[in-house]
């Protein structure tokens, strides 16, 4: 069984319309990165600091009876999410200030006080101190801009620099992008979105990679040939592996989205985007950029 | 080119036996497994498995603080020994002494060296720890909390427990599957500073402070009294339940003094008084001990003796008559569990210095169960349409393809059993990606050989050229992600180094399965049998 089959389309031709759609994802990513630096995204507990508890109910529960009771409880400046069809609510407070340990208890005795004939369950709670929050903020962005140097200098090492440019931006762009649209449509930015964005780096670089490898083998044999045709070539070429890769990649997020639960559904959601993403940039970014950092027959400068 | 195979199958063989081997400790057959291999297994992360995760921080000025005003106190005794008339106190971390003098300097230059001169006048003259002392104060205090919370824990009670020191000044502390989180948070945080403190009942303010209030009136109350309660006093609580059940406070004006600490003590253990129910801790002190405390209670009878864990009254009784056997009882209304722990903390000792919680993250058993279930049925359906995806791709060779993504999992497996690697869901979020380019590596091998095949090549050396052709790309695929995993698991922390430590070793294993693995199969394939057609 065979997908595609020799195709030859002109992906280098489209590099304008794409570039455009491109920009407005990385602006959109560096406007939700800024948010987030700044700390007033939609975050985590997790990278806030902060109480969350998560309770769940024996019985049905309205939404506004839990906020009048907490608020009765003397509880200020909460949040509350509700996943009906489990029973659950979802209860954060952010930024309780530097004394972690006291706010979780106060909520869960709040709850059972008021709900005692509904014998809840306390599934979680998490205080974080705003000193941690912002620590494990700082030291996941360092790690993911060393990781990003390592790349840079592997691949300067391996290719060319301007290629190993091309895979750094084209990385970025996904990962921006994810950032970018979760915080537009108002979903939590926390640490599993964090490794999400990981995952997403990880394969949004194996696949650029992938076309990288394939140009600088064409261009060994083709070196006479324009520029954008080894590109559009070399795409074409490796076109049936990455509709493969994504296609098995994507079934499996899907997978974890629709049966996953709870704790993965948005860590799932952010994986599907990323595959959609990843798979765009190594064709419509990653490529382009190289081009556009050299003139033309460059290539042959190496090897 | 054979013995070659030979080694290439029985290495394969091997690492999936000892995969499977090591992994056994964390199933339920971990009974009945010999005592040296029940050291392995893969541990499930707490965000998977419920328990408690907290971070704590020393606060390590107040330990030097604590130390300081101990030289402080044992200057004073020293100077009265040696029949210098001055006196220690701390003043703003300073060790002040007055009157000053040559005797004073030559007393204190004898007894801590190590002590730095501030200020200098005839009526005056302080001294300050060295910051190099203050900082090995600081580290060491970390070290005992450290050891105490151990102790603790361990009498409470709690498989596998995870206490470490993170950088200079905190402590990680994690009990996987604990369900009373919160007994087990006031365990781990109570400073347990005993202490005996006489009640200052002579005082005209004694008899005017209320009796008992509401449990949670204390701060007013003390609001209300401020600049009146006299010099040498300080106002205490205790917690005591009412006729009513209710929980109130009673009130108790002592002398800020304390009489006698915790440090003399030998043993502590719950009794039960005869009438009925009612648990009590009685302790008992060495003979040093015994022999201050029988002091205390022979200068001191008929007036009443407080007992103080961490500036709380537990009880207040009289002393009837003096004690001289070093045992004493520490009555006041709690219930059994809070006597066992009272007992425990007083048995590991007190904490150098309070505890600050940076963190708390409790995850309820069934929330962890839940997500383990509904990942372990998410993943399995996610590998499954994978699998058949690749039978259906690449027919045979998509088998073969399956083949290896078993066995990169199988290899992964082990190879965390044998780091006793904690799984978390991030570390999880690792393994996918590996598998993903696990994938992606036999789809660039096979996507080459049907190239090869559609020039007209055999099938033997379509194999051969498909693999050496997609060999850099796999390489150079796999290096990259496996620095982004080196860099992030140097950098990284928590939950990131999780994810880092999965996909690293994920992306090391699958370079050996992709290369070696599946090779083999089609090695053995084709070297038993010749083949026609590869079935691609």
């Amino acid at each position: 069984m065979e997908l595609v089959k020799n195709t030859k389309i002109d992906f280098m031709g489209k590099r304008f319309i794409a570039l455009t759609f491109s920009a407005i994802l990385i602006v959109l990513g560096l406007v939700a990165a800024v948010q987030v630096a700044r700390g007033s995204a939609n975050l985590g507990i997790d990278l806030a600091g902060g109480t969350s508890v998560q309770i769940k109910f024996n019985t049905q529960v309205v939404l506004h009876e839990v906020r009048k009771a907490l608020e009765e409880g003397g509880i200020k400046d909460f949040d509350l999410q509700e996943l009906p069809t489990e029973r659950k609510i979802l209860i954060r407070v952010k930024k309780t200030g530097e004394k972690v340990g006291e706010l979780s208890g106060k909520i869960i005795t709040v709850l059972s006080q008021k709900f005692s004939n509904s014998n809840i369950v306390v599934d979680s709670t998490t205080e974080i101190g705003p000193k941690v929050g912002s620590k494990l903020r700082g030291d996941a962005l360092w790690a993911v801009m060393a990781a990003m140097l390592g790349i840079l200098i592997y691949i300067t090492f391996r290719f060319q620099f301007r290629f190993s440019v091309g895979a750094t931006v084209a990385t970025l762009h996904d990962v921006l992008a994810i950032l970018g649209i979760f915080y537009l449509i108002g979903k939590e930015i926390n640490l599993l979105l964090i490794s999400a964005l990981l995952i997403i780096a990880g394969y949004s670089l194996t696949d650029t990679v992938v076309v990288f490898d394939r140009i600088r083998e064409n261009m060994k044999d083709r070196f006479k040939k324009h520029t954008f045709e080894i590109v559009n070539d070399s795409i074409n070429e490796v076109l049936s592996r990455t509709i493969v890769t994504s296609l098995t990649v994507f079934l499996t997020a899907v997978a974890l989205f629709i049966f996953g639960g709870e704790v993965i559904h948005d860590f799932a959601f952010a994986i599907m985007l990323g595959v959609i993403v990843g798979t765009f940039s190594s064709i419509f970014v990653a490529s382009p950029v190289v081009v556009m950092l050299g003139k033309d027959k460059a290539f042959s400068n190496k090897k | 080119m054979k013995k070659n195979f030979f080694w290439r199958v029985s290495l394969i063989l091997s690492a999936t036996v000892l995969s499977i081997l090591f992994f056994l400790p964390s199933t339920s057959l971990r009974s009945s497994m010999p005592e040296w291999l029940k050291d392995y297994g893969l541990i499930l992360g707490l965000d998977l498995q419920g328990g408690v995760h907290l971070v704590y921080e020393v606060d390590g000025d107040k330990a030097a603080e604590i130390t300081a005003e101990r030289i402080a106190g044992s200057l004073t005794n020293i100077f009265k020994e040696k029949g210098v008339d001055a006196k220690a106190e701390l003043l703003n971390l300073e060790i002040t002494v007055k009157p000053g003098g040559d005797k004073v300097e030559n007393v204190i230059n004898e007894s801590y060296p190590n002590l730095e001169l501030v200020t200098k006048t005839e009526g005056m003259i302080s001294y300050k720890l060295s910051d190099k002392e203050i900082k090995s104060i600081k580290d060491l205090s970390a070290d005992q909390a450290l050891e105490t919370i151990r102790n603790r824990i361990d009498a409470f009670g709690v498989s596998e427990p995870t206490i470490m020191r993170q950088g200079a000044s905190e402590i990680v502390v994690q009990l996987p599957g604990v369900k009373d989180a919160n007994r087990a948070i006031e365990l781990v945080g109570k400073t347990a500073v005993l202490e005996f403190k006489l009640l200052d009942e002579e005082n005209p303010l004694a008899l005017e402070l209320p009796g008992s209030i509401e449990a949670d009136k204390e701060a007013e109350l003390l609001a209300q009294y401020a600049g009146r309660i006299p010099e040498g006093d300080e106002i205490l609580f205790e917690k005591v339940s009412d006729d009513l059940g209710n929980t109130i406070k009673r009130v108790y004006l002592v002398k800020k003094q304390a009489q006698m600490t915790g440090d003399f003590l030998t043993e502590a253990r719950v009794n039960i008084d005869q009438r009925g129910n009612q648990p009590y801790v009685g302790i008992e002190f060495n003979s040093t001990g015994a022999e201050i405390f029988k002091q205390i209670t022979t200068n001191n009878v008929k007036k009443r003796l407080a007992i103080i864990l961490d500036n709380n009254v537990y009880s207040a009784p009289s002393i009837n008559e003096p004690i001289p056997n070093g045992s004493a009882q520490i009555t006041g209304s709690y219930t059994m569990e809070e006597a066992k722990d009272l007992v425990i903390v007083l048995r590991s000792g007190s904490l150098p210095a309070p505890l600050k919680m940076l963190q708390n993250v409790t995850v309820g058993p069934s929330l962890g169960k839940d997500s383990i279930d509904a990942g372990i049925k998410a993943g399995l359906i996610g590998a499954l349409l994978v699998i058949i995806f690749m039978i259906v791709y690449y027919k045979l060779s998509g088998l073969i393809a399956d083949f290896a993504l078993v066995l990169n999992i199988v290899f992964l497996i082990g190879v965390l059993s044998v780091f006793k690697a904690t799984l978390t869901m991030p570390g999880i979020a690792g393994i996918i990606l590996a598998i993903g380019m696990a994938v992606d590596s036999n789809v660039l091998m096979f996507e080459r050989m049907r190239d090869e095949l559609r020039l007209g090549k055999t099938p033997r050396s379509a194999i051969d050229s498909g693999y050496d052709k997609a060999f850099w790309t796999i390489f150079d695929s796999h290096v990259t992600t496996l620095i982004t995993a080196v860099v992030l698991f140097q950098f990284g922390t928590g939950p990131i180094k999780g994810f880092a430590v999965t996909l690293g070793w994920g992306v090391l294993i699958n370079l050996f399965t992709a290369l070696v693995g599946t090779k083999t199969v089609f090695d053995l394939i084709t070297s038993k049998y010749d083949i026609k057609r590869l079935s691609i």
